[in-house]
């Protein structure tokens, strides 16, 4: 017994395995994240399945059958139609997108004064590249030429009449242009209007508090179409015999009007959401209603908000198509105008493949601006959250 | 006291120009004054400009005969009706497409809600690429694309595509069989009325009994035997009162049946997909707000996790859930109004015609904003009643 001595003290780390076959590597994921229990496999099976049965048939339509080329209807025509292509094709007809691609973009814009058009959407992006990175300088300056500046730019270049450049009637205008002219007007209004009314809901001022709610409740209560309908049929009614207002600048009026009730309604739930004490905290630094507002209660309360904003921007980018109905041409309306009375194009595939087109650029900016409201959300949480 | 005692040896000194009372009041006497003499401009310019163009003011229009032809109508309509009469086939063409598109809509929505928490990779990434996807789209363009870009494109009437159960799908709509009663089938109804109320007689006795002896009894197989069982034993009882009226198909048009019209399936459809696809992430937030605790917490009362979800997880999600839901609900009748865009006659649609015809413009918008602003009105009652059921009982 004496020679062995039972009290051992291990020196050194005893080395790691490797972890169990089962529990690592692509068969481990496969298992655990797709046939974990039966139900997981049957589902797993059955999706596999469903994106056998589609994905090819959206990537033939999209891109293997498609119609790349061509001058007018006859490309994507099958023979039975009186075109080139087998019996019981379906594919794309992207010609019809690139031969419209102009109308899509600027409307019927003269032709020649197109530049203005492209000129403008390149101060455009270059004002907002530059606000939207956090790293770039003059933030304040930025802003007021973006929000202040460039709509006195964006008015003289679009519309024109005079230091030389023509006149264009705002009934030219469509396309995307339009659908950007919208919202962006929407946005720069909207804001402040929805913060005003935001804090008349808020105030503790009875009329003012009261008009406020009958004009965001009533607004929220209606269809943006019955805004629009109104904006467009009863505003002729209210004002003055022989004064008329442009068509786009009632529909404009009409968004506005709308998303500021929305945005109203964002707002204020992030006044909401400030603590008394910072309310309390700026009285008591003799501070007057809007330094108060201005300085301490807004920042934190937009910041709180910012996915809310971005949401209502997000509807109001989406419901700019709703002036179709009012017979105005947004990219859809021109979209729709080009498959429903061109006959050039006129093919059964147009329509499918117009709308897959305005769809992807509909998709791409709403997307990106909620990717954007992310990040930024993300930036802006200074870990006080509760 | 102190306060107050300063308060009175110093009395108003500083101007009352900075009062913020006596401020707050002219502001206001001001702003009223500003909103009412805009009031009196909007309303003076608008009776002259009425009668200018000739427009009797007033309700009275709606008695006039209507003298367009509806093609989607619930009730009995004809151009020969009023124009009172269009506007409720309107109101009841906009009902019909947001009931069922709520329904729809919900039932999409909670499976894909539920599908991105699973944990399934493959299914999480599928609900994750459909709400991505219908979710940045505009709902207008969802409708067209159902409308011109899928059903134009179905076959003509010759060449139906044949469904299950003698239905046809074409260009035209879908057609399926139409339900023709004959006598005897009153006993049916009192049978589905009878299952209904003896089982929520059982449960309210199962509950009884639960509390007061802990026995369970399986109350919802019960109910389903009751509900489905009265009414086919009504059925047996009157003799099969029932027969099928199938769609015949003919060189030009399919007869008989039940016809849906594209342009309500595509509206349908649309609003479904789209709403669905944000109700899906109103129910994720839901459940994932639900917290982890309670998942816990009900496997160690040993509740398997079906009877968990059931009766912890879910009624705690359900209370995150219903506002926001209320909110889409309301959104997808309001968005019932894109109708307009593919022709499918409801009340926006309706309204237009008639202020084509008639000019009365103001009556009709009146019109508008009362039955929305009622729908919405309702919903949210209703809502509110289904929320104060749902919220957290409190001592």
């Amino acid at each position: 017994m004496q020679e062995h001595d039972m009290s051992w003290v291990r020196t050194e780390m005893a080395l790691a395995q490797a972890a169990p076959r089962s529990q690592v590597g692509f068969g481990a994921w496969v298992r655990r994240n797709l046939f974990a229990t039966p139900v997981d496999s049957v589902l797993t099976v059955l999706a596999l399945l469903a994106i056998a049965w589609a994905l090819p048939q959206i990537l033939n339509w999209v891109f293997f059958d498609a119609v790349w080329t061509g001058a007018d209807r006859t490309a994507c025509l099958t023979t039975e139609q009186g075109g080139q292509l087998p019996v019981g094709w379906t594919g794309a007809c992207w010609p019809f997108v690139s031969g419209r691609f102009g109308q899509f973009m600027f409307g019927r814009y003269p032709m020649d004064e197109r530049w203005r058009v492209i000129l403008t959407g390149i101060i455009f992006i270059a004002l907002l590249a530059p606000l939207l990175i956090p790293r770039v300088p003059y933030k304040g300056l930025n802003a007021i030429l973006f929000f202040v500046v460039f709509p006195f730019i964006a008015f003289y270049l679009l519309v024109g009449g005079f230091f030389g450049l023509s006149y264009v009637e705002t009934p030219r205008w469509g396309g995307l242009m339009v659908t950007l002219v919208l919202s962006y007007v929407g946005i720069v209004v909207s804001l402040p209007l929805g913060i005003l009314l935001a804090m008349g809901r808020r105030s503790k001022m009875p009329i003012v508090k009261l008009l406020s709610v009958v004009f965001i409740e009533t607004v929220r209560g209606v269809p943006l179409v019955t805004v629009l309908f109104m904006a467009s049929f009863m505003l002729p009614l209210f004002v003055p015999p022989g004064m008329s207002f442009d068509k786009l600048l009632r529909a404009l009026i009409g968004v506005a009007l709308f998303a500021a009730a929305y945005m109203a309604e964002v707002v204020r739930g992030g006044l909401q959401a400030i603590p008394k004490g910072q309310y309390e905290g700026a009285d008591s630094l003799g501070l007057g209603y809007w330094q108060k507002m201005g300085f301490i209660i807004m920042p934190q309360a937009l910041k709180l908000v910012i996915p809310g904003i971005v949401n209502t921007f997000i509807g109001m980018f989406k419901d700019t198509t709703l002036v179709l109905i009012i017979s105005m041409f947004d990219l859809l309306g021109v979209v729709k105008q080009n498959i429903s009375g061109d006959p050039t194009w006129a093919t059964p595939q147009t329509a499918k493949t117009g709308y897959v087109f305005a769809a992807a650029i509909f998709w791409i900016f709403c997307f990106g601006m909620s990717r954007y409201s992310q990040f930024m959300e993300r930036r802006l949480d200074t870990g006080h959250k509760r | 006291m102190s306060q107050e005692v300063i308060h009175e040896a110093t009395p108003q000194r500083a101007s009352l120009l900075y009062d913020p009372r006596v401020r707050g009041i002219v502001f206001q006497v001001v702003l009223v004054a500003l909103l009412a003499l805009g009031i009196w401009w909007i309303v003076d310019n608008t009776i002259e400009n009425l009668r200018r163009s000739h427009i009797a003011t007033g309700f009275g229009f709606l008695k006039g005969r209507a003298g367009f032809d509806i093609a989607n109508t619930l009730i009995d309509y004809s151009s020969d009706n009023s124009y009172g009469r269009a506007l409720v086939v309107g109101i009841l063409n906009t009902a019909i497409v947001a009931i069922t598109g709520i329904i729809t809509a919900t039932i999409i929505g909670f499976l894909v809600g539920i599908g991105r928490l699973s944990n399934n990779w493959l299914i999480r990434k599928l609900a994750t690429v459909y709400i991505e996807i219908f979710r940045n789209i505009p709902p207008l363009l969802v409708i067209l694309f159902w409308y011109q870009g899928v059903l134009a494109l179905l076959p003509n009437v010759r060449d139906s595509i044949g469904l299950p159960f003698g239905s046809f799908l074409n260009n035209r709509g879908f057609y399926f069989p139409r339900m023709v009663w004959s006598d005897g089938a009153w006993l049916v109804a009192v049978g589905l009325a009878a299952g209904v109320v003896l089982s929520w007689y059982v449960a309210r006795r199962a509950r009884a009994r639960q509390m007061a002896t802990g026995q369970q009894f399986p109350v919802f197989l019960t109910s389903v035997a009751l509900i489905v069982g009265m009414p086919l034993l009504g059925f047996a009882l009157a003799g099969f009162p029932l027969t099928f009226e199938f769609p015949q198909k003919g060189t030009f048009n399919l007869t008989g049946g039940v016809n849906v019209k594209p342009e309500f399936l595509s509206l349908y459809l649309a609003l479904s997909f789209y709403t669905a696809a944000f109700i899906a992430e109103i129910v994720r937030a839901g459940i994932v707000g639900v917290p982890k605790g309670q998942t816990e917490a009900f496997s160690a009362l040993g509740l398997r996790s079906g009877q968990g979800l059931r009766l912890v997880v879910i009624p705690q999600a359900m209370r995150i859930i219903i506002p926001p839901l209320t909110s889409q609900y309301l959104n997808l009748t309001k968005n019932s109004s894109l109708a307009v865009a593919i022709g499918y006659p409801d009340l926006y649609a309706i309204g237009g015609t008639i202020l084509n015809q008639t000019g009365q413009a103001i009556e009709v918008v009146v019109i508008f904003m009362v039955v929305y602003l009622g729908i919405s009105i309702l919903t949210s009652l209703f809502m509110n009643w289904f929320n104060t059921k749902m919220a957290l009982k409190e001592r």
